[in-house]
């Protein structure tokens, strides 16, 4: 676990103005459970070294790992992740790491996921577990943006991906046309289905910034939900 | 070895300070494994419980009676952000330990909600760890673990457990939650102790 990997930068891709995802090959790659992450390190020519963690965005595929980055403005290491690493170049990766986060598809019960903004990345890889495993259990995704441009997984968040429900896109800032939700933030309604009303079993994955977190998961134990059942990951 | 091509990095300054693998922020980011609980200071107390199963209790008022000190310190989360000259103002866990009669070599730390989190007593003593309740001169907010948590600055952040609301003396080492989950049983940032294997 504590050894570091090469891993290469094989593909980018925009999911967003400034959200990519980096497929990176990592040779013999051990595997990791969804909703784990890795640390990463650059090294600059003068022996420097940073380091950040970053979820992974799917499940165990061979030696590939996909990351999600969110550029943070004037960032150390997001900036240059997210636009300047070349494709085939390497940085190193320690991990997995984390071992609460996480999501086993042998678990049989509901499973609600909250993502605000990038946080949908460890959340996608137990989305992308959960069909995979074709598995049965229910599983809800809610998730908060800004506006209608900054949705990631788009295409495949819209295939139906999240399982027999459609995710809840919930926009903060601007709703797209037509939508009969005003923008604001998440709220009881928002992560309440009707059937869901009053106890609720679920087991629930909140992840994004700490202010989102926060709101996020008062909302749920608002609304009922035993806060031992609430599982947060915040990135910062 | 010049790998990730074009990377410049920034922060070469605080040298000495700076654990390896860490890096400075001037924010304070937050972490816990589930949602924030909100305490309210009249409803706070710590129990410091034995071996023998023998208990010590003080609420919030019992607390501030004790002697209050001022801390500046330097903080390490495993997450690898340090914080420098933080500043706290709390009780020496000595204050509370002083009274007690126990044999015992470890000790487990309890937060709201179940969490725990473990080391060796002697980290708890002579002036290496306190009880905190002020942050910056103001009251500790519920998301950093007010009304009160436990400030451990020479260990990972995540040995300061927030919301604390007791601590168990034992005979044997007992894992704590992050502990059983992968992290370092001990968690020195100066020895890079984060995960089990390092
Ligand atoms: C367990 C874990 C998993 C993570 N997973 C992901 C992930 O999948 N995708 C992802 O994009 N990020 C993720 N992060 C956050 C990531 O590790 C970095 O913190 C982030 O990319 C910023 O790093 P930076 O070097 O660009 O910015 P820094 O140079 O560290 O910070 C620059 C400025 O931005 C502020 N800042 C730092 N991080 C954030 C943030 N997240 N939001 C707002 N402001 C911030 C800092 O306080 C500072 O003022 C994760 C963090 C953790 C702890």
């Amino acid at each position: 676990m504590s050894a570091w990997r090469r891993a290469r930068l094989v593909r980018r891709q925009e999911q967003s103005r400034t959200g990519r995802t980096l497929l990176f090959d990592v040779p013999q790659w051990p595997g990791h459970l969804a909703g784990q992450h890795v640390d990463v390190r650059l090294s600059a020519d003068d022996g420097y070294q940073a380091i950040r963690s970053y979820s992974l965005a799917a499940p165990t595929e061979g030696d590939g790992i996909e990351l999600g980055v969110q550029t943070v403005p004037g960032g150390e290491v997001s900036p240059y992740l997210a636009r300047d690493l070349p494709v085939g170049a390497d940085v190193e990766v320690r991990g997995p790491l984390g071992g609460w986060f996480v999501w086993r598809p042998e678990q049989r019960e509901s499973v609600l996921l909250v993502a605000g903004g990038c946080g949908i990345v460890p959340l996608m890889a137990m989305i992308r577990a959960h069909r995979l495993e074709r598995s049965t259990a229910p599983m809800r995704l809610v998730y908060s943006v800004r506006d209608p441009a900054q949705v990631w997984y788009r295409d495949e968040l819209a295939g139906g991906a999240a399982g027999a429900t459609v995710p809840r896109i919930v926009y903060t800032r601007r709703a797209p046309p037509g939508s009969s939700r005003p923008p604001g933030h998440i709220s009881a309604h928002d992560l309440q289905t009707p059937e869901e009303a009053g106890a609720s079993p679920a087991l629930c994955f909140v992840c994004g910034p700490t202010g989102f977190v926060e709101h996020a998961a008062e909302v749920l134990t608002g609304i009922g939900h035993d806060p031992s059942r609430i599982r947060t990951e915040r990135f910062g | 070895m010049s790998i990730t091509p074009g990377f410049q990095g920034r922060s070469h300054r605080f040298e000495g300070r700076l654990p390896p693998g860490q890096y400075p922020t001037e924010s304070f980011p937050v972490l816990s494994a589930g949602p924030t609980p909100h305490i309210r200071a009249e409803d706070w107390s710590f129990t410091v419980t034995t071996e023998g199963g023998g208990t010590h209790r003080w609420d919030w008022e019992e607390m501030m009676a004790l002697p209050q000190e001022d801390v500046t310190v330097d903080i390490h989360c495993v997450t690898r952000w340090s914080k420098f000259d933080t500043a706290w103002r709390g009780v020496s866990l000595d204050a509370f330990l002083s009274g007690v009669e126990s044999a015992a070599d470890f000790a487990v730390v309890h937060g709201e909600g179940g969490y725990t989190t473990n080391m060796p007593l002697e980290d708890l003593q002579e002036g290496k760890a306190w009880l905190v309740h002020t942050y910056d001169g103001f009251d500790l907010s519920p998301e950093h673990g007010g009304p009160v948590r436990l400030l451990v600055p020479h260990l990972y952040f995540w040995k300061s457990a927030k919301w604390v609301n007791g601590l168990r003396l034992t005979l044997q080492d007992e894992p704590g939650f992050w502990e059983s989950v992968g992290y370092h049983n001990y968690g020195d940032p100066w020895r890079e102790q984060r995960a089990w294997s390092d």
